[in-house]
């Protein structure tokens, strides 16, 4: 895996960047650059292997298209206005993010390899003439201000990792401990390669007792100082995974740390038990485990629902660790009061403003490291309320981002105003911009005389229909529902209230009503990069009928949920909900089959949150970045995936 | 007679009012109607089988209309006059092999194949030409080309100078003879009726081996019996069961199957897509099935059929040989489904006002249909009393049950 996707990320740079490169800016691409063509040398004498993989291929991989004009207009403001929030040099951040558009894209999504022959080929001219621009940036950037340099030596610090990890993965920590002594003062070129081969020993040697580490914390690699401090403890946070880890790396280099983080993590599997045991030390929310779990669905919490709160509601004041804002928005998750991708989103980016406007640095304490280790601690509470959605977490790593990228220069009140109004600009253009995008693009597949489908209650699709409807657009809506959670009915009752015609019913009459449907409108928790969408549980069925009948099912789905992780099916990755809402029907007590029944050890209640529908039912996702088909998902999330993180 | 009018006011009335569920039970309920029927219908000396049919022909009608989506009823009163028809040509036609000693100008007996009496050769041509239908030709008769029908004549011609008194006696007896051997017929149909949870189940062990993943929706108790005459001979297997709302017989189904100790896991009829992936089989119990080998069954079965031949589960639907509709589905006095009360969706308080109720001045409309139909070509395999088969052969075996001439009443 790491072997793979480390050496890719090299390369392409290599092709591309080179007219980027006397940028005075340092970036860690740039850097790393610096360190894999240093490295072929040492390396064939001490290990050969690692030098003919590292030069990655796929450089060029299929989808290599360039980025849309017209986006990267759109967001070049926004990254100036970025720069200028933070009050960094702002020019040569701009450079920076113009830069990265490419080959950060790059790295994240390839689903192509080539041939590695061919790479190697390609990657020597480079090499040899790289290293020498390479330095002079260095040196230029140590140079030229204070923060840039804190920069430059961290990403570099943090390189030897990365190189170990494109090895063997498993030996990272071990190299850490050795080397991050020596790589946190200033290096030189000299230096950094007799580190290197220090490394390489390093390597060989973790080879052998290599294979404990937990496959955690290889991915989310302890590259960080603050992992370095207290070093080979895989203190594996839960299962945040992507976002804690996304979190420390922010710290260090910034962009090559995005970089090794974009792979997706492993998550907390709680089939685990020594993890769950060590989960459980930390949490604040006490869940008690279901009795009557589901076999097929144990790598996944499934805890007794309703029991925590009333708990969790006493101790609202004697928590201090715990910001307040933070606590109610957990409750809130944990009661179900707050749901909905984006509205969870939403919530909890607010209560981290809160937390940012109460916070202090404490003594002895550095602003950037302490802030991201608090949101951490609030980040793995929220989860014990309830497990975090791929667009919370992309959020999450947003604010961590952010976090990371204050520049040492400003002063504290500084620094939370910046982080202040980052946050409510991602709120602001990417949930709600995004879904006014969104509508303007769909409201033109509406068309007088349209029946649409929608399923459940989602939040974009809403907006589309009422806005279609105030263009006096004549369609008629069919409300699709389905149990436990009968969200579809406070979809209806709003349609109403509006005037629009509706007609509703349940899922399993899809078949029965798909006849007269010309449109079908699905919201999504999130877009992965294989063109699944992973949806409230029900979609994928809703989906699979309209294509049977040939019905075009548009999906709407604001760009910040998209995510570079796979899947194929809905079991490996999912959500349960609480078993009771399956066996109790609510509002109908001629139906009490299944009373007394819920402690029978033969019978289970299995309420799943998710699904995954595939591609090939979906015609089309209509996103903020326009209307695209399934298949390009990976470009979306390649091409803009850094920009999120950059804003 | 008049307590069987009543008999068959009140059953027209009880469909009517849906209060009897299930084909099953519906079909049980008609064939003992038309059993008491037949046993009061009084029959003429001539024409015995016409009088018969018409009267089961005229109860069948009413209960047809009264429940035009319960296609069993239709499949039983067709059943029922097959075998009228049946016994009536089985008579003949022993009447005809015995018209070699008797008198061949008695064309009383054999009128009611033709209607109305024909010279007794030509009588006798068609009693043949009847039996030949029944029995295949056999390999010489093909081989030497002559057809049996073409020897009868002469047979029969040669022994036309028989005495012809037992003619009115013999007469009487089959009058009784026929109307006996409809009634057995019948009781034969209602032992099937009754007996083909058992006949199906005992083909369980053939398709659910151990450590199955199955899964079902909707409430069949043929379902059920096949599910637990697998479990009774030791067979370790785990079931999902789709709850069915808003109807919820999923509720009722997992109750029995856990009641009888199997691994029950009830899920929500939305995630039947993401579960597919993990089952091996779809079991379902059918509500018709109908000549071109599609499915009417509890609504939501074409999702999950859709579903598993997206991941190429087999798709398996259980019915007994009641179910099986001579049919199309295309056929216009087909009506393929119900609506029930939208109350079973909605509480009623809420939404009552914008409730559209017909006149069109409402803005909401409820569907909540029974049934699904799901296309042959969803369908890997019926298991029937008779045995595993094809969709494809559907329109054979219904071609055993029913005569051509009452697929229209």
């Amino acid at each position: 895996m790491e072997s793979r996707r480390n050496p890719r990320a090299v390369v392409d740079p290599k092709v591309r960047q080179v007219g980027f490169f006397t940028s005075s800016q340092p970036d860690s691409s740039s850097t790393q650059q610096q360190q894999q063509q240093t490295d072929p040398i040492p390396a064939s004498a001490s290990s050969p292997p690692v030098s003919t993989i590292s030069p990655s291929g796929n450089s060029l991989s299929p989808v290599m298209i360039p980025p849309p004009r017209l986006n990267s207009s759109d967001t070049f403001p926004l990254r100036g206005a970025a720069a200028g929030a933070s009050s960094a040099v702002s020019p040569s951040s701009f450079s920076y993010s113009n830069r990265r558009d490419f080959p950060d894209g790059s790295t994240t999504a390839s689903p192509g390899r080539h041939s590695r022959g061919s790479f190697v080929k390609s990657s020597t001219p480079v090499a040899s003439s790289l290293p020498g621009i390479g330095m002079d940036s260095m040196a230029a950037a140590k140079s030229s201000s204070v923060p840039a340099s804190g920069l430059t030596t961290v990403s570099v610090a943090t390189m030897p990792p990365g190189l170990a990890e494109k090895a063997s993965g498993m030996e990272v920590q071990s190299d850490q401990k050795k080397n991050s002594k020596p790589l946190k003062e200033k290096t030189t070129k000299a230096e950094r390669r007799a580190i290197q081969e220090a490394q390489r020993a390093a390597k060989a040697a973790a080879k052998a007792d290599g294979g404990k580490v937990p496959p955690g914390t290889s991915a989310s690699v302890a590259s960080t100082s603050v992992k370095v401090a207290k070093p080979a403890k895989p203190s594996t946070q839960k299962n945040e995974v992507s976002v804690a880890a996304g979190v420390t790396e922010k710290k260090g280099g910034p962009s090559e740390k995005d970089r090794k983080k974009d792979a997706p993590h492993p998550r907390m599997q709680y089939d685990d038990e020594s993890r769950v045991v060590k989960a459980k030390r930390r949490a604040v929310v006490k869940q008690t485990e279901a009795k009557n779990r589901v076999e097929l669905f144990r790598h996944l919490p499934q805890y007794e629902h309703g029991t925590q709160l009333p708990d969790l509601e006493t101790k609202f004041f004697q928590l201090d660790p715990m910001h307040p804002a933070v606590y109610k928005v957990g409750l809130q998750y944990l009661s179900g009061d707050i749901s909905g991708g984006n509205a969870r989103c939403i919530a909890m980016l607010q209560a981290f403003q809160e937390v940012v406007k109460d916070y202090s640095t404490p003594p002895e304490k550095n602003l950037n490291r302490d802030m991201t280790a608090k949101i951490s601690s609030y980040v793995s509470f929220l989860i014990e309320c309830r497990p975090l959605s791929i667009s919370m977490g992309n959020a999450i790593r947003f604010v961590k981002n952010r976090i990371a990228k204050l520049p040492i220069t400003l002063s504290e009140s500084e620094a939370k105003a910046a982080l202040q109004s980052d946050i409510e600009r991602f709120i602001n253009d990417k949930i709600i911009g995004a879904d006014m995008v969104i509508v303007k693009h769909a409201v033109t597949k509406i068309r007088d005389g349209d029946v649409l489908l929608t399923y459940g209650s989602p939040t974009a699709v809403e907006m589309i229909l009422l806005h279609a409807h105030e263009l006096k657009k004549k369609f008629r809506v069919l409300v699709v529902d389905s149990r436990p959670k009968l969200e579809g009915q406070l979809l209806l009752r709003r349609l109403i209230k509006r005037g629009i015609s509706c007609t509703y019913t349940h899922i399993n009459a899809i078949s029965y009503i798909m006849h007269e449907v010309t449109k079908v409108f699905l919201g999504a928790s999130s877009v992965l990069s294989n063109g699944t969408v992973y949806s409230r549980v029900g979609t994928a069925c809703v989906a699979m009928v309209a294509s049977a009948f040939r019905v075009p099912v548009l999906v709407c789905c604001e760009a910040y949920k998209f995510h570079e992780r796979v899947q194929l099916d809905s079991i490996c990755s999912n959500e349960l909900g609480d078993p009771n809402a399956i066996s109790k029907v609510h509002g109908r007590e001629d139906i009490n089959y299944l009373d007394g029944l819920t402690n029978n050890a033969n019978l289970q209640f299995l309420n799943l949150m998710y699904d995954a529908t595939p591609s090939d039912y979906i015609s089309m996702i209509i996103t903020d970045y326009g209307m695209v088909p399934p298949t390009s998902v990976p470009v979306i999330v390649r091409e803009y995936q850094k920009e999120h993180l950059l804003v | 007679m008049p307590d069987v009018q009543s008999m068959v006011a009140e059953f027209v009335n009880k469909l009517r009012k849906r209060k009897i569920e299930g084909s099953q039970a519906t079909a049980k309920c008609t064939v003992e109607l038309l059993r008491s029927v037949i046993s009061h219908q009084r029959v003429p000396h001539a024409n015995q089988a016409a009088a018969l049919i018409d009267a089961v022909k005229a109860v069948g009608q009413q209960l047809v209309a009264a429940n035009p989506v319960e296609l069993a009823v239709g499949n039983v009163v067709r059943r029922v006059l097959h075998i009228i028809r049946e016994e009536d040509l089985s008579l003949t036609t022993a009447a005809m092999a015995g018209l070699d000693l008797l008198d061949a100008s008695d064309d009383d007996d054999i009128d009611n194949c033709k209607g109305i009496g024909y010279p007794a050769m030509s009588a006798a041509v068609v009693a043949a030409a009847a039996r030949s239908t029944l029995r295949p030709p056999s390999l010489q008769t093909l081989l030497e080309g002559t057809p049996e029908s073409a020897t009868v004549p002469y047979t029969s011609s040669s022994g036309a100078d028989s005495e012809s008194k037992s003619k009115s006696a013999d007469k009487s007896s089959l009058t009784r003879k026929l109307k006996h051997d409809v009634i057995e017929g019948v009781n034969q149909l209602i032992q099937e009726i009754s007996g083909c949870h058992e006949q199906i189940a005992e083909q369980a062990i053939e398709h659910i081996h151990q450590n199955e993943v199955i899964l079902t929706l909707g409430s069949s108790r043929t379902v059920l019996e096949f599910l637990c005459a697998a479990k009774e001979k030791k067979r370790s297997f785990r079931v999902f069961v789709a709850e069915g709302a808003p109807r919820y017989q999923g509720h009722l189904l997992a109750k029995e199957l856990v009641a009888r100790g199997l691994q029950t896991t009830v899920i929500t009829d939305s995630a039947v897509f993401a579960m597919i992936s993990r089952v091996n089989m779809v079991i379902i119990g059918a509500h018709a099935v109908m000549a071109n080998g599609g499915v009417i069954g509890p609504v939501g079965v074409n999702m999950a059929a859709l579903a598993a031949k997206k991941h190429a589960v087999p798709f398996v639907v259980l019915a007994g040989s009641h179910k099986l509709c001579p049919l199309y589905p295309h056929n216009p006095e087909v009506l393929l489904n119900e609506l029930r009360s939208p109350s079973e969706l909605l509480d009623f308080g809420e939404f009552s006002d914008c409730l559209d109720f017909g006149a069109g001045s409402g803005s909401l409309q409820v569907v909540n249909p029974t049934f699904d139909y799901v296309p042959p070509n969803l369908v890997s395999l019926f298991i029937t009393d008779t045995g595993g088969h094809n969709p494809s052969y559907m329109y054979r075996l219904i071609a055993d049950y029913y005569s051509a001439d009452d697929l229209v009443m």
